[in-house]
């Protein structure tokens, strides 16, 4: 029997578990949000790579950079913040969201694949 | 209104007296019938004066067990209707046979069979299972109330007027002929123009609100409200599949609210997500609807393992064996929940690699669910079980959930779905699960918690007729539905040429009317209980020989549940509780923090369905009104920053010491 | 397992306690609900995305991405959401050391580029209409429109939601239930920002790609 355990809830919450925020951690978000957002748009509306395909990785890899940004210094996302809950459920959230995305983009994908195989060179064209 | 038809239009949109459905002689009897009932009940609720204290002691009520009551009794009346669609179907199929067309011409056979399911499903199985884990979770935790008690009223108000849209439909207009997905393009605009599909997307829309928010309730409750010392491995195992079905609410239901706002823009706006042409793909609508759906069977699944569970120890007399093995096993069916939704349309042409990927993940979530039967069973296995009601239908679910299990594993193999999708054989199955499943559980539940919400318990008699014809007539009613499936008869038919067939539609028809005499049994056992209540009183608090906390209080609770708050040390804390000679506290009572009542959940509710309905009927200026009303009280209620009172310890010492006198003259 | 304790003799009383004797004071749940409520408005957002997904290249011979998006426009557009999240910020850093003038000074520059960013959307809404690029073209379009519009129907809903919370700051001060309601929206306008990440990203960068 851990006497720990007792204690664990009895806290009295007064500041909800909430991280406090410093302007440093604003600042350092604001910066970096605004470098990750300035790179993307200047790729594209430059056209920097040859390759599309390029383009887009490197934009989407930017974006997944800029929200784990966002989730640090604006969001105050921890593992300590509401005792773990909250990381847990962004995590399963993300999992569920990786589900939805990729789930239905494969499906799709094969099923016009296999029953619509001359749509699929019609919907190739820009 | 007859000289200005464009005001009239722009008022009553497209509602005119044809949408009242005075050429069906059904419906017309059914709608004087439930008038004449209707108009009875109000009288004598105005007759007896029971407006105001039916207002302030439950509509406005923010007790988590008065609204699990109230969720409850939603519960039981729509499966009254669900039921009457379902025996109205059963007796078509039985004599619509060649050139006897039975009584339900196409077009209303197609809104019964829809209607059943979307009640069955949404405003049967939904609100018992919200209800129950709204009264027990609390209780079991050693909780006051949930987290959020005004909203927690406001989500049955939300869930009770998608309720009462879907029942409106009845008489105003007609409901979706569309299967209970609303599949398109046949729910589409250009196929259904008529308001049923569009009854079917705002009834849906605004219960789920209620639905989503009553599961972020009881997530949070759980998470931040168990008595100290109750660890997460040390919550009785009804809390963990409560949990587990509230992630899934929480990470399923808005898949259905963006699905459902997708196939409205296509009815409302004229897009193009779900149309035949423009680029449209139905095909997506499919794809999304059943990641939402499959989630959904084990939202309803879930509590109902966690009742049997709580109902296999405590009737055993027994700690539940492998409660580790338990918690991992619900755990587990939670995440695969989300990998299996393709199962519901192999033949929609994804071909091999995607129909095998779905099928295995499919194939792996019978082993957590075969691993909770084994639990049961060693539950069982040496305990000193007593076949109480709720035992009896624990017992019940073993057999037939087996049955309706096996099968789905076949229905899994995608060679074979080929051969069984849309046919009987799986109507049986899911009738199978759902029944054998979910339904039998939740009557488990209702027997088993009945005295602890209301004092007295559950005459067993009438509870033993019940059950004996719900069992029957279960099997009778869905064993030939697999031997028709096998044969290769498709489902939602209203006629059949092949005379061979009718003899198994009739038995079929035999059994649903079994399962209507265990309906109508249950009804006589609430009343009969009623009559006998003092009979049947429970003095202790404790009428089984209860484990978890829950037993530890009176029945029925007080408002404050615990006049201290319990400490735990040992899953069955209760049981735990009695073996240490607990001597509950006489004296030192303090003053207890509790929310205050408000009728702001009812109103919205109000609104809300005025909303939906004026949203049906493309009555536009009422729709803004209305919404702008909607936004406005919910405002308003914001500025109320006089959420809670205190029970003053006066108050706490006299309902304690009634309690102890009760206990001095009854054990 | 540890939970097996030693059960007393009968008559005796137990050494371990079974109640409190205070009133026990469970932590408050409003910040982890809320972003529960996100987590799930984030799934909706993940269908929208889906969607788009996988209907984002039926043109139907209609406009693609490329002929109608006006990247500069999308930046400023970008540029205003991401000014008025660290306005916010700076609002949120006022409420930790209670300075509510200040405060609400904050708020209403966020509100502001709020309106800003939606002022935007709207010119761009209103001007693929008149073109008859509107959401009934194609399936593209529909898409289009309705997960940016959704996006943009939250920012508006924020900053109904500010307003009020300006108005019951205004009233109240800043007590505990108005700072808790304060968190709550900071993290709704954030989380407003990261979803627009994927927006400008997946569908308008991504969108103008040949």
């Amino acid at each position: 029997m851990s006497a720990h355990t007792e204690h664990h809830d009895d806290g009295h919450g007064h500041d909800d578990g909430a991280s406090h925020s410093t302007l440093k951690g604003y600042m350092t978000g604001f910066v970096l949000a605004a470098i990750l957002t300035a790179i993307p748009f200047w790729l594209v509306m430059t056209g920097q790579f040859e390759k599309s395909s390029t383009t887009a990785a490197v934009v989407l890899g930017l974006a997944a950079v800029q929200m784990i940004v966002h989730m640090i210094y604006f969001l105050h996302m921890d593992a300590k913040s509401q005792g773990g809950w909250n990381m847990l459920a962004l995590i399963f959230t993300l999992v569920m969201v990786v589900i939805t995305l990729s789930g239905s983009i494969w499906v799709m994908y094969h099923l016009d694949h296999n029953m619509m195989p001359s749509m699929m060179d019609v919907k190739s064209l820009p | 209104m007859s000289d200005s038809p464009d005001l009239a239009k722009l008022i009553f949109g497209r509602l005119t007296w044809d949408a009242i459905p005075f050429h069906e002689p059904i419906l017309l009897w059914t709608f004087v019938a439930v008038a004449a009932g209707g108009i009875a009940l109000l009288a004598a609720l105005t007759y007896f004066r029971l407006w105001g204290y039916l207002w302030r002691e439950w509509f406005t009520s923010i007790d988590h067990k008065k609204i699990g009551v109230m969720y409850m009794v939603l519960g039981l009346v729509m499966l009254l209707r669900g039921f009457s669609d379902a025996i109205m179907m059963r007796m078509q199929q039985a004599v619509a046979f060649g050139h006897v067309q039975g009584f339900l011409p196409p077009h209303h056979y197609d809104q019964i069979f829809t209607a059943h399911g979307v009640i069955m499903i949404f405003f049967v199985a939904m609100p018992l299972v919200t209800g129950l884990m709204n009264f027990v979770v609390p209780l079991q935790i050693g909780a006051r109330d949930v987290s959020f008690p005004f909203l927690n009223n406001f989500s049955f108000w939300m869930t009770s007027a998608g309720a009462a849209l879907i029942m409106m439909s009845l008489f105003v207009g007609e409901f979706a002929r569309t299967g209970w997905l609303a599949y398109p393009p046949l729910s589409g605009i250009a196929q259904s123009p008529d308001v049923g599909v569009d009854y079917y997307i705002w009834g849906l829309q605004i219960a789920g609100v209620g639905t989503l928010l009553s599961g972020i309730n009881l997530l949070v409750t759980i998470i931040k409200m168990r008595a100290p010392g109750m660890t997460m491995m040390r919550m009785p195992v009804f809390t963990w599949t409560a949990l587990c079905t509230n992630v899934l609410i929480v990470a399923a239901f808005p898949v259905l609210t963006a699905v459902l706002g997708l196939l409205a823009l296509d009815r409302y706006a004229g897009t193009n997500f779900f149309t035949t042409t423009l680029g449209g793909d139905a095909m997506m609508y499919v794809n999304l609807i059943w990641i939402w759906g499959h989630p959904e069977v084990y939202i309803l699944i879930l509590p109902a393992f966690g009742i049997y569970s709580e109902v296999v120890a405590t009737f055993s007399r027994k700690r539940l064996f492998g409660y580790t093995s338990m918690v991992y096993a619900t755990v587990v069916i939670t995440v695969l929940s989300y990998l299996v939704w393709l199962h519901h349309f192999f033949t929609m042409g994804s071909g091999a690699s995607v129909n095998s990927f779905f099928g295995i993940t499919t194939m792996i979530i019978s082993i957590p669910t075969g691993a909770k039967i084994f639990n049961w069973l060693f539950t069982m296995y040496r305990g000193r079980i007593t076949f109480e009601v709720p035992m009896l239908w624990t017992v019940a679910f073993m057999v037939t959930f087996t049955i309706g299990g096996m099968t789905g594993v076949m229905l899994a193999v995608p060679p074979a779905d080929f051969a069984l999708h849309n046919s009987l054989f799986l109507i049986a199955h899911f009738h199978n699960v759902i029944i054998g499943g979910v339904l039998f559980g939740l009557f488990a539940g209702i027997n088993y918690w009945f005295p602890k919400a209301f004092g007295f318990r559950l005459d067993p008699f009438w509870g033993k007729v019940s059950f004996w014809f719900w069992v029957v007539g279960f099997y009778f009613a869905f064993m030939p539905l697999y031997v028709l499936g096998l044969m290769g008869v498709t489902r939602r038919l209203n006629h059949f040429e092949d005379p061979s067939l009718q003899i198994w539609f009739q038995i079929a028809a035999f059994g649903a009317l079994l399962i209507a005499l265990g309906i109508g049994a249950m009804l006589i056992q609430f009343y009969v209980s009623f009559r006998h209540r003092e009979a049947l009183r429970d003095h202790t608090g404790d009428p089984w020989g209860g484990r978890t906390l829950e037993w530890s209080t009176s029945s029925p609770p007080p408002a404050y549940n615990f006049a201290f708050t319990p400490r735990v040390h040992n899953r069955d804390a209760w049981w735990q509780m009695k073996q240490h000679n607990y001597e509950r506290p006489t004296a030192d009572f303090i003053a207890i923090h509790m929310p205050k009542n408000t009728g702001a959940g009812v109103i919205l509710g109000g609104i809300s369905t005025v909303l939906g309905f004026a949203m049906i009927w493309h009555m536009w200026p009422l729709a803004v009104l209305s919404f702008i009303a909607l936004l406005a009280v919910a405002i308003g209620h914001t500025f109320n920053y006089q959420r809670d009172y205190h029970i003053p310890a006066d108050e706490v010492s006299r309902v304690e010491a009634a309690r102890s006198e009760l206990l001095a003259n009854h054990v | 397992m540890s939970d097996i304790q030693a059960i007393p003799l009968p008559g005796q009383p137990s050494t371990l306690s079974f109640h409190l004797s205070e009133e026990h004071h469970p932590q408050h749940g409003t910040l982890l609900g809320f972003w529960l409520y996100l987590m799930s408005d984030c799934l909706v957002f993940a269908c929208l995305f889906a969607v788009y997904a996988v209907l984002g290249r039926n043109y139907a011979g209609g406009p693609t991405g490329a002929q109608i998006f006006e990247l500069p426009v999308v930046a400023l557009n970008t540029a205003f959401l991401l000014l008025s999240s660290i306005t916010y910020g700076f609002a949120m850093l006022e409420m930790q050391r209670n300075g509510k003038r200040a405060m609400l000074a904050w708020l209403a520059i966020t509100g502001l580029l709020g309106a800003c960013f939606l002022f935007l959307e709207l010119r761009e809404f209103g001007h693929l209409i008149a073109i008859g690029a509107g959401p009934q073209r194609s399936a593209f379009l529909s898409s289009f429109f309705t997960l940016v519009g959704t996006h943009g129907l939250h920012v508006t809903f924020g900053i109904v939601w500010l307003v009020t919370l300006m108005v019951q700051v205004g009233k109240k001060g800043l007590i505990a239930e108005n700072k808790r309601r304060l968190m709550c929206l900071s993290m709704f306008w954030h989380f407003l920002d990261v979803v627009w990440i994927g927006v400008f990203s997946f569908v308008y960068l991504m969108g103008v790609l040949p």
